[in-house]
């Protein structure tokens, strides 16, 4: 009985990671392939690589893509983890009733839908790209600003604050630093870790983002990674294998991060309900 | 309070001895100082999130096209209801929460228990295999299972090959098909994402708990639903209500799997609200009442896990 279990265990475990993986290595193989090799079903290494990275880098062009992915990726988190380190930190440490109430009015922004406040977004950039064509409608300031402050975050810093130790606060201004410079000096180094998870999830996030770019950008050299794979993909007459370079490409970023970084991945979802 | 309130006093103590060195920058600046750290991110949450919040609910009743809109009373929230593509957006939306949604978490509660075993091996193949698909971003794992479920896509082929059917499904073409693959697409995305919370919860239980329930002649099955699920009811109501907030404003997947073909058989709310907004002639006002939809739902549905998983306490 007890090794019938055991069996059914594994069998079952075996069907979902090669459910998973399945098609990771799909995708690998279909990049070495023919279109029509990938359409027939091919699941064996071919010798079409060159060829497909090829038009990808020259045909499609996806160089541009991913200079602007990168670009509002770096940014987006940088900006993102300044503001909400800095706001997790002056909510816990600086910690008072009225502080409480604006962080609890704050939380309820992360039940705020996107979809629901896009247009009105998209109608606020659009009204500024006269007078700020930098953060107008089909500006890459535009794709950063509104996804760079997220209660989230600000949240995910206040709960890991919690186990920062407040006696190097203290000491920090018995030796004089300012309180700005207690943050600098003393808290962001303490709480390397934290920011290493942050900057995980934020950098991912931002990578991956579809909807509002693809509501406040227009021009083609403007698209980021994924608005190129959503375009090559809806095309009628698709060719596989050069998709699948794209996706495989766009992927890399995340899947390096994830493997090099495992732990402090994991620490940054779970850091996300402590408490 | 009470406790509150000396915690704050001994945070400002240390800037007290530092009154007599600093007295020009007063009491005041001391005493506001922390709001320093906190004023950038509120100022810009009120303009990037509760703004445009207020925004949506004033144009929820304003009609016309484009920018020139005018009020028109409760005349879009009317529309809703007779409004055929609406009502299938939602149907949609809310067959992919109730289908999807246990069903994951089902998967990855269970996933997770199996690999909690301390004499399990590849333990940390099988979780990592499991996770993987987690390092996808939206939109591209969206076209695999495109592709994967196409016409001449690789599930076909292999159906042919091994003989459970005999000609080609096509399966985006159908509109019960079409809502499988999308199920099953979102359930492969996110079926780890949400293991890992629950492999992390259930380190914390206590294993004696367990060897308890073992003595007492517990099996496996009663085990998992007398100690695990309770034990672990805070981080499954996280995760529900997460996902619950996720599907019911997914747009990356219909857009790019069926752009919520055939006809309308697979639309989201959101992708409506796009169609709205930027396919279609932009008729801002009613998407905005559409998108309050969405609002209603988010909190109707958290109020509604919050008091269940209260309950049951």
């Amino acid at each position: 009985m007890k090794n019938i279990k055991r069996v059914f265990i594994y069998v079952f475990l075996s069907l979902a990671a090669i459910v998973s993986i399945f098609p990771f290595l799909w995708m690998l193989v279909s990049i070495t392939n023919k279109s029509s090799d990938v359409t027939k079903g091919r699941l064996l290494p071919g010798t079409h690589l060159i060829e497909n990275m090829t038009t990808l880098f020259e045909s499609v062009d996806i160089v541009p893509a991913l200079v602007n992915s990168t670009i509002i990726a770096v940014i987006t988190t940088v900006v993102t983890l300044l503001l909400a380190s800095l706001a997790g930190y002056g909510f816990e440490i600086h910690r008072s009733r009225g502080k409480d109430i604006v962080f609890n009015i704050l939380l309820l922004s992360m039940m705020i839908p996107f979809a629901a406040i896009m247009v009105p977004l998209y109608r606020m950039f659009g009204s500024i790209s006269d007078t700020a064509p930098l953060f107008g409608i089909d500006s890459l300031g535009a794709v950063i600003l509104p996804t760079a402050t997220t209660a989230f975050f600000i949240f995910f810093f206040r709960q890991n604050t919690k186990m920062f130790p407040k006696d190097l606060v203290e000491a920090g201004r018995i030796d004089g630093l300012s309180e700005i410079g207690v943050f600098f000096r003393i808290y962001m180094p303490t709480m390397k870790t934290t920011y290493a998870a942050a900057a995980i999830i934020t950098f991912m996030n931002s990578w991956n983002n579809y909807l509002w770019p693809l509501v406040i950008l227009q021009s083609p050299e403007k698209r980021t990674i994924p608005l190129l794979i959503s375009n090559l993909g809806s095309s009628y007459s698709p060719d596989y294998g050069v998709i699948m370079s794209a996706i495989v490409i766009a992927t890399l970023p995340t899947a390096l991060v994830f493997f090099l970084m495992q732990k402090h991945f994991v620490a940054g979802m779970m850091g996300s309900v402590k408490g | 309070m009470n406790q509150q309130a000396t915690k704050k006093d001994e945070l400002d103590l240390p800037l007290r001895y530092k009154e007599t060195r600093r007295e020009k920058t007063g009491v005041f600046f001391k005493k506001k100082v922390g709001w320093l750290f906190v004023i950038v991110s509120v100022i810009a949450i009120t303009i990037f999130n509760f703004y445009p919040m207020v925004q949506a609910f004033l144009l929820s009743f304003q009609s016309g096209m484009g920018s020139n809109l005018e009020y028109v009373g409760l005349a879009n929230w009317q529309r809703l209801f007779g409004d055929p593509t609406f009502i299938a957006a939602l149907t949609n939306t809310s067959i992919y929460l109730l289908i999807q949604v246990p069903l994951m978490i089902v998967l990855a509660l269970f996933f997770s228990v199996l690999l909690n075993d301390p004499n399990l091996k590849f333990k940390g193949f099988f979780r990592i295999a499991i996770f993987l698909p987690c390092v996808t971003s939206l939109v591209a794992y969206s076209v695999i299972f495109k592709y994967l479920f196409g016409v001449d896509g690789i599930i076909n082929v292999f159906l042919l090959k091994f003989g459970f059917i005999s000609e080609t499904i096509n399966f985006l073409a159908d509109p019960f098909w079409a809502k499988v693959v999308i199920i099953l697409a979102i359930t492969w995305r996110w079926t780890g994402y949400n293991m890992i919370f629950y492999l992390a919860a259930l380190q914390n239980v206590d294993k004696s708990i367990y060897e308890a329930a073992k003595i007492d002649g517990a099996n496996s099955i009663q085990q998992f639903f007398q100690i695990t699920v309770p034990m672990l009811k805070p981080i499954i109501l996280f995760t529900s209500i997460t996902s619950t907030i996720g599907t019911l404003q997914i747009f990356d997947e219909i857009v790019n799997i069926t752009n919520g073909g055939p006809g309308n058989a697979t639309i989201s709310i959101s992708q409506y609200i796009y169609n709205l907004s930027f396919e279609y002639t932009p008729d801002f006002g009613y998407a905005s009442t559409v998108s309050y939809v969405i609002v209603i739902l988010v909190v109707i549905l958290s109020i509604i896990q919050f008091r269940v998983a209260g309950e049951k306490k």
